[in-house]
């Protein structure tokens, strides 16, 4: 005897969390009946493990057939052939959306097209998420993608509102647009320490202002057109060689004594200096932007890391460095100079760690 | 010409891509009633149109209104090609012609293909104006309602209930006519869709008819059915329950004009704070006190009694303050007849009376399952009779020639065809109430027919096979029954219409009852051996010493005054005021059967001769299993009895209970027959005890412990043997009539022989059942005796099943056990689903097996889980239990005043609801933390409209759907008219979909869809009496077909739920209640 056909409607739609994990995480129905079965649901239910396949397939068929709604969750409130309470709608959004880390830090700042999507065998082969698991994931960046790409204000409230998510959902997508969009490089070896929160966190200080259409927007806060010359401008600090000496006075003046690794910062000012003004002179090319994290990093994060600088002694040292500057009577560019080592300053102490 | 419908087309969203070089739709809509088509302009490049059209306006007869549905079809315009459909929408406009129901539909609904199933929505704006036509010729029904529910519907009361009403339609079923070689597969499932809902729009109106020419205004209990004939043709068939029903309107004396006596009741009753406390779990059966100016008036405010008293409660109260009611004789007098009152020469005259109000009537038949108090007076037994029958093609001559689908004309052509179905149906209804007539009863309740066609499905998708030799099993069953003939009588409803609020769960706070009024009346004339309530249907209704069956006698152990039989099978609901140990559970009997391969009339006698014997098993079956569970009653009976080529499956459910005025059921012995084997009697012993462990474990688990009772043997003159009530008879097509007397001829205790196969394997199948898991209990009918404290959780669902039988030769033993172990299954399988919603009962499972092909077994199951609360369950439990133990005391000396002795019987069962807040809160933080657990139950409509507000325009309603004709703690303020869809879904792409369990899974969901939207643009929020009636499903893997048909039916209606604070004050005045009936008592 064996069961052709099977099926299991409710006037409301019955849906259990932990399937509905099973699914997204793209185990099969059998892997997930096994999963379930050590998890002890049989005990509590004296259920056999043909219930529990049954139940399975029926929850997955029900997943599938609402996909096609997730994907633009608006539809999911005012359809009619699911009746599903709207926390529950909510839950399957958020949860449908969500991401590994893993993942995505494989695939940030990668270009989301066909090539991408055909190599995510080696990036599940790679993380250990599955590949249909993997699938969801990425076409999920790509939809993001293509609708705030289209939309006017800001990137944050348009994912929010378009894909109903949370915030901090919302934030981190808008991350993953901004990365994609920019290309920024972080395959490099030297970048594998950084997590994709630490990304994330970094492209929130980035992305600061939005006004007119995204598709120039999504490029770093810092590239507004106004901006550029006077990015340009922060050069003098390393080429004026009289402003690079009153400046390192000024900032070893006040870190004297505060700090053990004083000796090392006397001794490397002027090459941190010059990494730093040089990256934000080069992020006035579009090409090179999508150096800016291995830049930080080898220019500035490494140097300070081989001396054995604490997270404290990076603070004091960007805030004198940065507070110094001020005190400069040739440097004219003090908005610049603090709105640029605001963000700087911020990226550096969210990567600075092992 | 007497009506205007008019139509307005708003929106349309979520349209499917049509042109996939813009990814857009160029969408326009046309609007078709009749003959009379309008259009809409076209919409360009939108998925989300907004036509916003002008109203379309039909000028049409009335008759035509009835008969057709609204047609709304969505087109994409194409300027080279064709236009393509999108999809369509079938609106019956039969709720807007009663002033009653709905005003006016407006809603968002889903576009639906036979092919691609839903395909977006559209948002439609329908009216009727209606002009009043008082033409006497008239072939339109307006206004008649029609109900589902098989019990008179919440907000009315039933003036007179007329009697039974039947019709049927015959046509040629498109899907086998000619063109359908070389029309489109969906072309021919519109065609289909729209025949049906044609031909279920006129067969509601000819019923109609025949209401309004018995006087009436509405069929309650209205069943309809599909006989897909195939060949041979398409039957449309209904029968119901012609009442004249009036609306009872909270806090208006409505009723005034019509039973002027009547009104200061019904206006203290009726009036919005109490109508509004009604709880629906409450099984009361109270109803307005007929004569207001007594002492009793008091009590409608003071003794209503609590939610989840169990129902002797109120009865018992309002029989205990005879010594009042006494004192206004009027009431028994005005009635004309002594009600509930059966000895000796009154028995006789109740009989002639009752015969003469119903001898007028060819079928003294009642759709219904649940009666006003005091409707039923005594139950005789299930009856049934079963009919096997050839179909042959319909000849008809107009057939030849029509080449459209368009209803035939049965005026002028050929009008002998439906009369040979009317005829097939009338002879089995003629033996049902012969049967009746043998059990002494001159009316049979919750009647109902059902068919089972057997075709050979093999070539079932087209291109249409041509076979034509198909048999059809017909069936009625009933229960026969003696009836309160003041119910049927014009005459009587003077005075004794007055307290006859007939609906089934009166508001509380209103108590007295004509219950009550008959005793008074029986009192008041002297005698003093009146029924009381809660046991007066178990008396037998025939002679005892010229009984149709030998049974075992034993005085009522309720009252001890009338007789009664030891088992009872019914078909009907257990009534309100039963008194009922311990609680019900689902009891199935199920069968297979092998039968040769044979074809026509070779093949209808096979049939016939098995049909006997499998009557007779799934009979001892569901003995055995109600002596097991240590029960005595089965209610809700329903046995299928379906076809396939080569077997015969039989399924038997019913809900058993304990109730306390029949005897304790004996257990079950097993006796060997060799005794001389010591190996075997040690086998014998072993199963023996399993048995009895059974027996004893059951007992707990439905908490039946019955008073220990003084076994005083009344003993029938006939040597008590084991007999039974079923009544059954099978006939060919020669009308060859045959009574079975299924008697096992043992005694007292039930002794199963092992030597049998038979009986090993009636004994394996007894203990095969699993038992279910802790926290669930099941019924199939509307509640679940024993349970009173529902909390709004609820789920409704449907599940399906098909399995194949792998190995071709099987025996019958080995069929039994993969038909039990596939029923077994499917209900463990429920349970786990439904675990979150523990503690609850599984309502209404109402299984329908089919053989749709060699091999294969469908199951389909619709039910709805519903959770109550643990904590004041077990109170009631353990109030429940003391109580029969004081009852035993009780019972030694309050013999002659069995009033009185029951309602301190009873008086224990309100303790628990002296404890309401508890329970309240209580039950309600356990809905709230239903709704976060997994597979939630439905939430509360409140809470969903309230919640944030999503950008695409309002939330979408929420809309309940439950088999039952009630809602537990809502009130139903509205009925909107019956819910009546027949849908065709089709595939040719079956793989792709999910193969067939995707297939029939969004078919299911689509179906349930659409119900929902159709009550929510009615301005309803639930469909109650919901059933799903047909599931007809069909697949060819190899060509990648399917091919599936669904029928549903419910009554769309607006609840409102009882806040906590207003389920209070019942609650208080139920502790004076008591107080009131202890002091009757004293």
């Amino acid at each position: 005897m064996s069961v052709e056909l099977d099926v299991f409607v409710g006037n409301t739609t019955i849906m259990d969390e932990e399937v509905y994990q099973f699914w997204l995480d793209g185990y099969t129905v059998n892997d997930a009946v096994k999963v379930r079965m050590e998890g002890g649901v049989l005990e509590e239910c004296e259920a056999s493990a043909e219930v529990l396949r049954s139940d399975t397939m029926d929850q997955y068929r029900t997943f599938q057939m609402c996909e096609r709604l997730l994907h633009s969750p608006a539809k999911l409130a005012n359809q009619l052939l699911f009746q599903i309470p709207p926390h529950r709608q909510a839950m399957l959004i958020e949860r449908y959306y969500t991401f590994d880390g893993v993942f995505v830090r494989e695939v940030l700042g990668k270009k989301l097209s066909k090539g991408t999507k055909k190599d995510l065998d080696d990036v599940s082969a790679k993380t250990g998420v599955t590949l249909k698991s993997c699938r969801r994931q990425f076409d999920n960046f790509k939809r993001v993608f293509k609708v705030v790409e289209e939309l006017k204000g800001p990137l944050v409230e348009n994912i929010r509102q378009h894909f109903l998510l949370s915030d901090k959902l919302a934030r981190d997508y808008a991350a993953i647009v901004f990365f994609a969009n920019n290309r920024f490089e972080t395959g490099k070896k030297k970048l594998h320490y950084l997590t994709f929160q630490d990304f994330a966190f970094c492209a929130g200080q980035l992305i600061i202002v939005h006004c007119n259409h995204s598709r120039v927007l999504m490029r770093p806060a810092l590239i507004g057109k106004e901006f550029l010359q006077d990015l340009k401008e922060l050069k003098i600090l390393i080429t004026d060689k009289d402003l690079l000496d009153q400046h390192k006075s000024l900032v070893c003046t006040a870190l004297r004594g505060k700090t053990k690794a004083f000796n090392e910062m006397e001794a490397n000012f002027k090459n941190l200096s010059r990494g730093l003004v040089n990256i934000a002179a080069k992020l006035t090319n579009t090409k090179d932007v999508r150096d800016f994290f291995i830049d930080l990093v080898e220019k500035f994060i490494e140097p300070c890391r081989s001396d054995k600088w604490t997270a404290g002694d990076m603070r004091l040292y960007l805030t004198h460095y940065t507070n110094s500057a001020h005190i400069l009577d040739t440097f004219k560019h003090q908005v610049v100079w603090d709105r640029y080592m605001g963000v700087i300053k911020s990226c550096i102490l969210k990567m600075y760690h092992d | 010409m007497p009506g205007k419908l008019k139509a307005k087309i708003v929106a349309g969203r979520h349209l499917p891509v049509m042109d996939r070089a813009s990814d857009l739709t160029d969408a326009f809509v046309e609007v078709k009633f009749g003959n009379t088509t309008f259009k809409t302009d076209v919409y360009p490049k939108s998925l989300n149109p907004q036509w916003n059209s002008e109203w379309f306006k039909f000028e049409v007869d009335d008759e035509d209104l009835q008969d057709e549905p609204l047609q709304i079809t969505v087109l994409d315009h194409d300027t080279y090609s064709a236009n393509d459909a999108i999809g369509k929408v079938y609106i019956d406009i039969d709720p807007l012609l009663s002033s009653e129901a709905a005003t006016v539909i407006s809603g968002w609904f889903p576009i639906y293909d036979t092919i691609h199933g839903i395909r977006g929505e559209i948002n439609v704006l329908v009216k009727v104006d209606l002009f009043n036509d008082l033409n006497r010729f008239r072939q339109s029904s307006c206004g008649v309602k029609f109900f589902c529910t098989t019990s008179i519907p919440r907000c009315y009361r039933a003036a007179l209930v007329h009697g039974f009403v039947e019709e049927l339609v015959v046509n040629e079923d498109p899907e086998y006519q000619w063109i359908d070689r070389i029309r489109t597969p969906r072309a021919s499932n519109e065609a289909r869709q729209r025949l049906i809902s044609l031909m279920s729009g006129e067969l509601q109106r000819k019923i109609g008819l025949k209401v309004l020419e018995m006087g009436g205004n509405a069929v309650v209990g209205y069943l309809q059915c599909f006989d897909l004939e195939g060949e041979s043709g398409l039957v449309v068939r209904a029968i119901g329950t012609a009442c004249t029903l009036d609306k009872l309107i909270p806090g208006s004396a409505s009723n005034t004009n019509t039973h002027p006596n009547t009104a200061p009741a019904s206006n203290a009753c009726n009036s919005p704070s109490k109508e509004i406390k009604e709880p629906v779990f409450s099984e009361d059966p109270t109803h307005p006190l007929s004569v207001p100016p007594t002492p009793l008036r008091t009590l409608p405010s003071s003794s209503s009694p609590p939610p989840f008293s169990p129902s002797k409660l109120c009865s018992r109260q309002s029989s205990s303050s005879d010594t009042d009611l006494s004192l206004t004789p009027k009431m028994g007098m005005g009635s004309g007849i002594s009600v509930g009152k059966e000895a000796g020469p009154l028995k006789t005259l109740l009989r002639q009376q009752a015969q003469s109000a119903l001898e007028q009537r060819e079928f003294p038949f009642f759709t219904l399952t649940c009666f006003p108090p005091g409707f039923l007076v005594h139950i005789g037994g299930v009856v049934s009779a079963r009919s096997v029958k050839l179909l042959d093609r319909i000849h008809n001559p107009a057939l030849g020639n029509t080449r459209s689908y368009k209803l035939l004309d049965w005026n002028s052509v050929a009008a002998d065809e439906p009369e040979t179905r009317d005829a097939w149906w009338e002879e089995i209804r003629q033996e049902i109430k012969s049967h009746a007539k043998a059990l002494g009863c001159h009316a049979v309740v919750g009647y109902s027919e059902s068919t089972t066609i057997w075709y050979i499905t093999h070539t079932i998708l087209r291109p249409t096979s041509i076979s034509s030799e198909e048999v059809c099993i017909l069936s009625a069953s009933g229960t026969a029954a003696m009836l309160n003939p003041r119910f049927m009588r014009e005459g009587c409803l003077d005075a004794g219409g007055s307290d006859q609020r007939l609906s089934r769960q009166p508001p509380l706070g209103m108590v007295g009852s004509e219950r009550a009024e008959g005793e008074v009346s029986s009192s008041w004339l002297g005698f003093d051996d009146a029924s009381p309530p809660s046991c007066g249907f178990c008396h037998i209704p025939y002679d005892e010493f010229n009984m149709p069956f030998p049974a075992q006698l034993t005085y009522c152990y309720h009252c001890r005054r009338q007789k009664v039989p030891d088992v009872l099978f019914t078909t009907i609901d257990l009534p309100a005021e039963a008194a009922v140990t311990g609680k019900g559970c689902l009891i199935q009997a199920r069968l297979c059967r092998t039968k040769k391969k044979a074809q026509g009339e070779v093949n209808a006698t096979a049939i016939s001769n098995l049909l006997p014997f499998m009557e007779y098993e799934l009979h001892t079956q569901l003995m055995n299993k109600l002596k097991l569970r240590c029960m005595n009653a089965l209610f809700g009976l329903r046995i299928q009895i379906s076809v396939g080529e080569n077997m015969l499956l039989g399924l038997a459910s019913a809900t058993g209970v304990y109730l306390s005025a029949l005897p304790a059921p004996g257990g079950i012995q097993i006796a060997g027959k060799t005794p001389s084997d010591l190996s075997y009697d040690q086998h014998i012993s072993t199963m023996q005890k399993r048995i009895n462990d059974t027996i004893a474990m059951n007992k707990e688990l439905y908490n039946i412990h019955p008073p220990e009772c003084i076994e005083e043997v009344v003993g029938s003159p006939i040597p008590d043997r084991q007999r039974s009530r079923l009544f059954r008879s099978t006939s060919e097509s020669s009308d060859e009539l045959s009574e079975l007397d299924l008697s096992h001829g043992k005694k007292d205790a039930f002794v199963l022989e092992i030597d049998d196969t038979d009986a090993v394997e009636d004994i394996q199948s007894l203990l095969t059942d699993a038992p279910m898991p802790a926290g669930f209990y099941s019924c199939n009918t509307e509640v679940m005796p024993g349970i009173y404290n529902w909390t709004s959780g609820l789920q409704m669902f449907t599940s399906v099943r098909v399995y194949r039988l792998n190995n071709a030769n099987l025996t019958n033993q080995g069929l039994n056990k993969i038909f039990t172990d596939l029923c077994e299954n499917l209900l463990k399988s429920l349970y786990f689903k439904l675990r979150s919603m523990i503690p609850c009962c599984l309502c209404h499972l109402n299984f329908t097996v089919a053989v749709p092909e060699e091999e294969l077994i469908q199951v389909a199951v619709t039910a709805v889980a519903m959770s109550f609360d643990k904590e004041t369950q077990l109170a009631a439990d353990k109030a429940l239990n003391k109580g029969s133990g004081e009852n035993e005391e009780q019972l030694q000396f309050s013999m002659e005043l069995c009033g009185e002795s029951t309602s301190s019987n009873n008086q224990p069962t309100a303790k628990p609801s002296g404890l309401p807040e508890s329970a309240m809160t209580h039950s309600s933080s356990r809905a709230s933390s239903s709704e976060r657990c997994s597979p939630l139950p439905e939430v509360r409509s409140r809470s969903l409209r309230s919640t944030r507000s999503l950008p695409c325009g309002a939330p979408v309603t929420v809309v309940k759907m439950t088999p039952l004709s009630f809602l537990p703690r809502t009130r139903i303020v509205k009925y909107l008219g019956i819910i009546n869809m027949f849908f065709i879904r089709e595939t040719t792409s079956l793989r792709e979909e999910g193969g067939v369990s995707g297939f029939l899974h969004s078919f299911i969901a689509e179906v349930f869809a659409m119900v929902r939207a159709h009550v929510a643009a009615l301005g309803g929020n639930a469909v109650v009496s919901y059933s799903m009636k047909e599931c007809v499903f069909m697949e060819n893997p190899n060509k990648n077909q399917a091919q599936c048909l669904i029928n549903v039916s419910g009554d769309a209606v607006i609840f409102v739920r009882e806040s906590d604070q207003e389920a209070i004050p019942p609650l208080i005045t139920c502790g004076q209640t008591s107080t009131t009936g202890a002091d009757g008592t004293t």
